[in-house]
């Protein structure tokens, strides 16, 4: 009998897959095919209010949500997510008629470019990756020569010649921070000691766990560093708000002018200036150029000859060096220095 | 259903109240075997809905747009392809379910496992199908080996499998973390770090639905359950598995050797698990990068506890998930929160697991009741050398 009632759920099993395995109906998006809806922009983890690098691409779209007049939808990743859940989400903007579609990180480098072919008529585009495309804008940074100047800041500004460096992931990005940030210091002071370390190895969360930036700050702290630089998007306040509490100590924020986020106003007279990575730019860009009828596509490279990246001079704190951050600034922009991406070991 | 107690058939003839006691006993078995699931179904849609409530939403309207959504056949096939690996997942962590080990340490497993494959795939060649065995092979490895290294510690030293799984999965990300970099194992792809590309012999078949297709490693995920059902419902080995499960010093009172069934589960639940990671290593992206999924791992632990480990139960269990990933990815479109859905999976998880101890615990008492009005009538007609040992086993 037992036997019985497990074949017939073993073929139930079976007839079930087999019969949504073929699949006869009919796909969602030929169902419903919509038009104009207004910008879709896809998230990495940490969403909207990472008070970094997720919050300059929604400033991008106010931006065009108050001088284009364009309607903005925003979701937000999951821990843990596959390649499947992100084209999934891509592809819900497209189907519900959104143009552009902007993948913000570069986790949506494979799903861009894989959706990109499902929906040619819709722009595509992607933060900090090159997937390739027709209808693709690649938009990328030069990270490493903002970090470079916020190096030649921290060199200057720390008074035990001991600088660090945190990311939150080992991985290709943040190790332009890194090396652009390192090869700074050197330049500036060769007697500086710069120690860098990352907070996971490769999972994402080292992007928005904040308590394992603090205890890693405060490792650093303890070992006679006055001036750390974070890029770990949302775990950065976790390493600012371990600085504020040490005298003298400084941060140096990424992505967004970070003494100027709410969020971290109480930690902000310890916030010594802000590697600025003009993400609401480029966003407001192509938005405007699919409003226009004239999409951007291709690489769009915003480095620090064009703008694209910039050292944030908030609070003042860096107006007695300014002068050898512009001699700096303007040898990288004339080429004389070569800023690079990988870290020197 | 009341003609299948054999059991109690020799008796019948004699004595037609005993019968009468056992039919009905045969039939409360398959009413407490419906109730469970249903409870549990019953039990989570309320729950949900509540939930759907207290977020101050229309709980209707949310079932609406999932069923809506789900019925279209991109859904389906997306809902299939991300269920294979869950269901692979869910069967490396139910083996070790079955004798009382807690394999927390699948989601280091596959991840190793697909790395390992990577590697090797994007460096060697082979013609046709033997590219794809030696990386399936490989995976399982070392898969085997690293959850091995907790069996062995469990039996040498006592250490708990449960201790030595989570710090193994730290140890592979590490381990990972080290070699996917420039210049050692992986190469630079604008922002993101992966192994060479692996060749295309290493491409797994994939049956051609609409509009995208069904990746074809849902085969070997019903042949892994298939080989599941029958390694531990009909072998030596499973019998052994399942009696050290119940009870550790019985099985080893009847000559089974403990110790090497730990180790031997570890390797399989390893070896299991070292295949979770090749649907989309040998389906989808083809090389292993940073951005290779994670923590399917931890949800093979709920699938397999949705499923109450049998390989048909999970099959459903991992079916559901993937359906509640993709529609509530949706309901987030819609406008609902994006956790609603995590809730929602907890609360059926819960649901299960209490509503089947719930139907044992109710079945064992009433169990209890019946042999005692059995005794009674036994008593009562005289008839008390009528053989009792075959009263009807309540199983929920």
């Amino acid at each position: 009998m037992r036997r019985v009632i497990r074949v017939v759920a073993a073929a139930t099993a079976t007839a079930c897959l087999a019969l949504t395995a073929t699949a006869c109906g009919q796909s969602f998006a030929e169902a419903n095919r919509a038009t104009h809806a207004g910008v879709g922009l896809a998230f990495d983890i940490g969403g909207r209010d990472d008070h970094s690098f997720n919050e300059a691409a929604a400033r991008g779209t106010e931006d065009a949500r108050k001088h284009l007049g364009v309607n903005v939808k925003m979701l937000t990743a999951k821990n843990g997510e596959t390649e499947a859940d992100r084209e999934q989400r891509l592809t819900s903007f497209a189907e519900a008629g959104y143009n552009p579609v902007i993948g913000v990180g570069f986790a949506y480098s494979q799903s861009v470019q894989n959706v990109a072919k499902d929906f040619p008529d819709t722009t595509f585009g992607v933060v900090d990756a090159v997937p390739t495309g027709k209808n693709v804008d690649a938009m990328v940074f030069a990270e490493h020569e903002g970090s470079y100047l916020a190096g030649v800041a921290a060199a200057l500004k720390s008074r035990t010649h001991k600088v660090g460096f945190i990311g939150g992931v080992n991985n290709a990005l943040i190790q332009k921070f890194q090396a652009g940030f390192e090869q700074g210091v050197r330049d500036t002071d060769p007697r500086a000691k710069v120690v860098s370390q990352y907070l996971y190895p490769n999972n994402d969360k080292g992007f928005n766990d904040p308590a394992a930036a603090k205890a890693k700050a405060q490792g650093m702290l303890d070992s006679g560093i006055d001036v750390i630089y974070s890029a770990a998007g949302q775990s950065g306040a976790g390493s600012i708000e371990a600085i504020s509490k040490v005298k003298g100590a400084w941060a140096i924020g990424v992505d967004s002018d970070q003494y100027r986020q709410p969020g971290l106003a109480r930690y902000k007279d310890h916030i010594l200036t802000s590697v600025v990575k003009n993400v609401d730019v480029a966003v407001f860009d192509l938005i405007k150029s699919c409003e226009q009828h004239k999409p951007l596509t291709g690489i769009h490279t915003y480095d620090l000859k064009h703008g694209g990246v910039s050292l944030a001079t908030s609070g003042g704190f860096i107006k007695d060096i300014q002068p050898q951050i512009d001699a700096a600034r303007k040898k990288i922009i004339e080429g004389r220095v070569k800023v690079k991406e990988t870290p020197q070991p | 259903m009341s003609t299948s107690t054999p059991p109690a058939a020799p008796t019948a003839k004699k004595n037609p109240a005993v019968d009468a006691v056992a039919r009905s006993a045969a039939r409360d078995r398959v009413l407490l075997g419906i109730a469970a699931p249903v409870l549990a179904i019953v039990a989570a849609i309320v729950i949900s809905s509540l939930v759907f409530l207290a977020s101050g939403e229309n709980p209707f309207r949310a079932y609406g747009i999932m069923a809506d959504y789900g019925h279209y056949s991109d859904s389906q096939v997306w809902i299939i392809n991300k269920a294979v690996p869950y269901y692979l997942s869910a069967l490396a962590v139910a083996v070790g379910f079955r004798m009382n080990l807690f394999n927390i340490g699948v989601d280091g497993q596959y991840r190793l496992a697909a790395f390992a494959a990577a590697a090797v795939g994007g460096a060697v060649a082979l013609p046709g199908a033997l590219q794809i065995i030696l990386l399936i092979v490989i995976a399982m490895l070392v898969g085997a080996v690293w959850s091995g290294i907790a069996g062995l510690l469990r039996t040498t030293r006592g250490v708990s499998e449960v201790i030595t799984t989570i710090m193994l999965n730290s140890i592979a990300a590490s381990v990972i973390g080290y070699f996917l970099q420039d210049g050692r194992l992986a190469v630079k792809d604008g922002n993101l770090l992966h192994t060479t590309f692996l060749p295309e012999s290493s491409h797994f078949f994939s049956f051609a639905t609409h509009p995208k297709p069904v990746e074809g490693f849902v085969v070997i995920a019903v042949v892994a359950g298939a080989l599941y059902w029958f390694l531990i419902n009909r072998t030596r080995f499973g019998f052994d598995l399942r009696a050290v499960g119940a009870s550790e010093p019985a099985a080893e009172a009847s000559g089974v050797s403990v110790k090497r069934m730990v180790v031997i589960s570890m390797l399989l639940s390893g070896a299991a698990a070292g295949l979770v990671g090749m649907p989309t290593l040998l389906g989808e992206s083809f090389q292993y990068g940073t951005d290779f999924p994670a923590g399917i791992g931890f949800t093979g632990i709920a699938i397999a506890l949705l499923g109450r480990n049998h390989p048909v139960g999970m099959g459903f269990g991992a079916l559901l998930w993937a359906f509640l990933d993709r529609t509530g990815s949706r309901l987030e479109f819609e406008g609902y929160a994006q956790e609603i859905v995590g809730v929602i999976q907890g609360v059926i998880v819960l649901c299960v697991v209490i509503a089947y101890e719930v139907v044992r615990r109710y079945g064992l008492r009433l169990q209890q009741r019946k042999v005692g009005e059995e005794l009674a009538v036994l008593a009562r007609t005289g008839d008390g050398t009528a053989d009792n040992s075959d009263k009807p086993e309540v199983t929920a």
